[in-house]
């Protein structure tokens, strides 16, 4: 039965993930279409985390910087794009592995491991910064400082550095990344990992005294999400052409987490609709100059917090619900948020 | 001569100046029922604490079947096969009652016997009719049934009850003594409770903590007839 559900869900998957990409070309260019996926990509990156996990991360930034750096200096140092492409989850992914093994072995609350993975993004913030001139070069790459690494070889078709997968191509090949992401990340809360990773988040304690190594379980959530946030950032750099320390900065960390909270905390999908949902907003305010960007995410997540604390995919969800079946039927039970109490006041 | 399956040798815990247990002795032979009483602030909570490993004990050794546990990590602790009920019942309010036990039994079992695992125990605590729902909004004794329902599906040999009776009513506290009986056939079961009643219906050896230390241990009857402990009890009761 549940083998039935999943095939079923990942028929859906893929036929609406087909259609929404087959379709926004039409509305929207597809230049501004392929960082809206990335964006979605980052957000489901701490989505899995800080939703599934209970991992709150301030600092998911971090890992997406680190991707995009190490697409750019990997790509001037080796050419071609297949090789910085792997780098990218590797590198993010191994500093997670490192970072989080110290902060869940050590056993920090949730307040100082987000007051550390904030202090963690703003050193390299800070750093990426300070490495203009030409002391700072790894290989054959500055760093740049705050100008960051222009100039690198961007994605090609693998084996042919001169095939160039750019504009449209880029653009069908971020979505299909997000795609498979999505599905590896269905995949992995599917599996008995994925439901123990819950469980964690629900009560660690309890967790423990079930048998559950807690601090081993949560490393290797904290490197998923990582591994998840390099490749956003390696195909954000590839998108940019360019990698500048901004990627690093406090705002970034925070968009992040609003992209979270609006778009559904503890769903797959409520974070990539929030991330993409408000980048395009962002995006269309950046075209007049009446109101300023950051009063306007600021408004949408208070609002949010206050009113629709459970995001915008359960409002979906029970939508699509109430037009696909007509007839009453029990469905499963699973699929809430962490914060059932909060969220349980809307029907 | 049964087997002692569980073993403290002065067992210490101090929080700053407060000394919550104080160089305890404790031995359990298998498939022994135990019940450990004491008023409250005696110690009884950061004892098992201490055993399952939530709490690095101060001073002293735990031994389990003949190995030494002492400053195990919890999770290690319960991976041996000690199933543990918390005093506040310590369950996942985010799952169904059914994932909740399904966890649990997953940790000792592939996922199709776990799914078997829990379906029995939800049948064998007749938590049929909660299953599908969260544990969250349930009441205070059937939390606890669902906490039972985690340790059993675990297949423990040694369980730590503390408090389970808190909270139930009569039918269950004697839908809790079966439960308690039934764990002894596998398992070395210690419990602390306050309920004299359920002490008297389930106990035989009785362990009496006041001020972190054993004051005395003995059968039941003996133990709840002596004057030390009426008195420990009768002050604390006032
Ligand atoms: N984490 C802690 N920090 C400081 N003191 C503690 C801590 N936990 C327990 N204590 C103290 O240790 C002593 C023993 O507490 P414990 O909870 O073990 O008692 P108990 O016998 O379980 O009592 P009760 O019957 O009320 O549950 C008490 O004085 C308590 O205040
Ligand atoms: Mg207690």
């Amino acid at each position: 039965m549940r083998e039935a559900g999943w095939s079923r869900e990942l028929t859906g998957t893929l036929v609406a993930a087909a259609c929404a990409v087959g379709v926004l070309p039409m509305l929207v260019s597809t230049y501004t279409l392929t960082v809206l996926v990335i964006y979605g990509m980052l957000g489901l990156s701490l989505g899995l985390v800080w939703g599934f996990g209970g991992i709150l991360c301030f600092g998911q930034a971090a890992f997406f910087g680190l991707g995009a750096y190490t697409y750019a200096i990997a790509a001037i140092n080796i050419g071609e794009s297949t090789v910085p492409m792997l780098l990218a989850v590797a590198i993010p992914a191994g500093f997670a592995a490192l970072l989080g093994a110290m902060l869940f072995y050590g056993r920090l609350t949730d307040v100082y491991l987000g007051v550390i993975t904030l202090v963690v993004t703003l050193i390299l913030h800070r750093f990426m910064n300070a490495t203009a001139g030409s002391d700072y070069v790894i290989g054959n790459a500055r760093l740049g400082g705050f100008n960051g690494i222009p100039g690198f070889q961007t994605l090609n078709v693998p084996g042919h550095p001169a095939s160039y997968v750019w504009g449209d191509s880029l653009y069908y090949f971020c979505a299909a990344c997000l795609l498979l992401v999505y599905l590896l990340v269905s995949a992995l809360l599917r599996s008995s990992f994925g439901r123990i990773a819950v469980g964690i988040r629900e009560n660690e304690t309890r967790a423990a005294l079930m048998g559950y190594d807690v601090p081993a379980r949560k490393t290797v959530m904290f490197t998923a999400g990582a591994a998840i946030a390099g490749l956003a950032g390696a195909l954000f750099a590839n998108w940019a052409e360019i990698v500048t320390p901004r990627l690093f900065s406090l705002g970034q960390s925070a968009d992040i987490i609003i992209w979270c909270i609006v778009g559904g905390l503890g769903t797959r999908i409520g974070p990539v609709l929030g991330a993409a949902g408000l980048s395009y907003l962002k995006f269309l305010l950046g075209q007049q100059g009446l109101i300023h960007n950051s009063v306007v995410s600021g408004a949408i997540l208070v609002l949010f917090v206050l009113f629709l604390p459970g995001g915008i995919a359960p409002v979906l969800a029970n939508a699509w619900r109430s037009v696909t079946q007509r007839r009453p039927r029990r469905r499963s039970p699973r699929r809430r948020g962490p914060r059932s109490s909060l969220a349980s006041g809307d029907a | 001569m049964p087997e002692t399956v569980l073993e403290t040798q002065g067992l210490t815990m101090r929080f700053g100046g407060v000394l919550a247990v104080a160089q305890v002795d404790f031995r359990l032979a298998s498939h022994e029922l135990r019940c450990l009483i004491g008023p409250n602030g005696a110690g009884k909570s950061t004892f098992f604490k201490c055993i399952t490993g939530l709490l690095q004990p101060t001073e002293g050794q735990i031994f389990m079947r003949g190995r030494e546990t002492t400053r195990w990590p919890a999770h290690q602790v319960a991976s041996r096969g000690v199933g543990t009920k918390t005093q506040v019942p310590s369950v996942m309010d985010g799952l169904s009652v059914f994932e909740n036990i399904w966890l649990a039994a997953r940790r000792f079992l592939p996922p199709q016997a776990a799914t078997r695992k829990a379906d029995e125990t939800i049948t064998r605590l007749a938590l049929g009719p909660i299953a599908r729902g969260s544990p969250g909004r349930l009441a205070h004794g059937e939390r606890q049934h669902v906490e039972l329902g985690m340790v059993m599906a675990g297949d423990p040999w040694l369980v730590l009850l503390d408090e389970p009776a808190a909270g139930m009513t009569g039918g269950d506290v004697e839908r809790l003594t079966e439960i308690v009986e039934e764990f002894t056939r596998t398992a070395a079961v210690v419990v602390v409770e306050h309920d004299m009643q359920f002490i008297r219906s389930i106990a035989r050896i009785v362990t009496v903590f006041h001020r972190g230390a054993v004051l005395l241990e003995g059968h039941v009857d003996a133990v709840l007839a002596d004057p030390a402990v009426r008195s420990v009890y009768l002050g604390q009761a006032a």
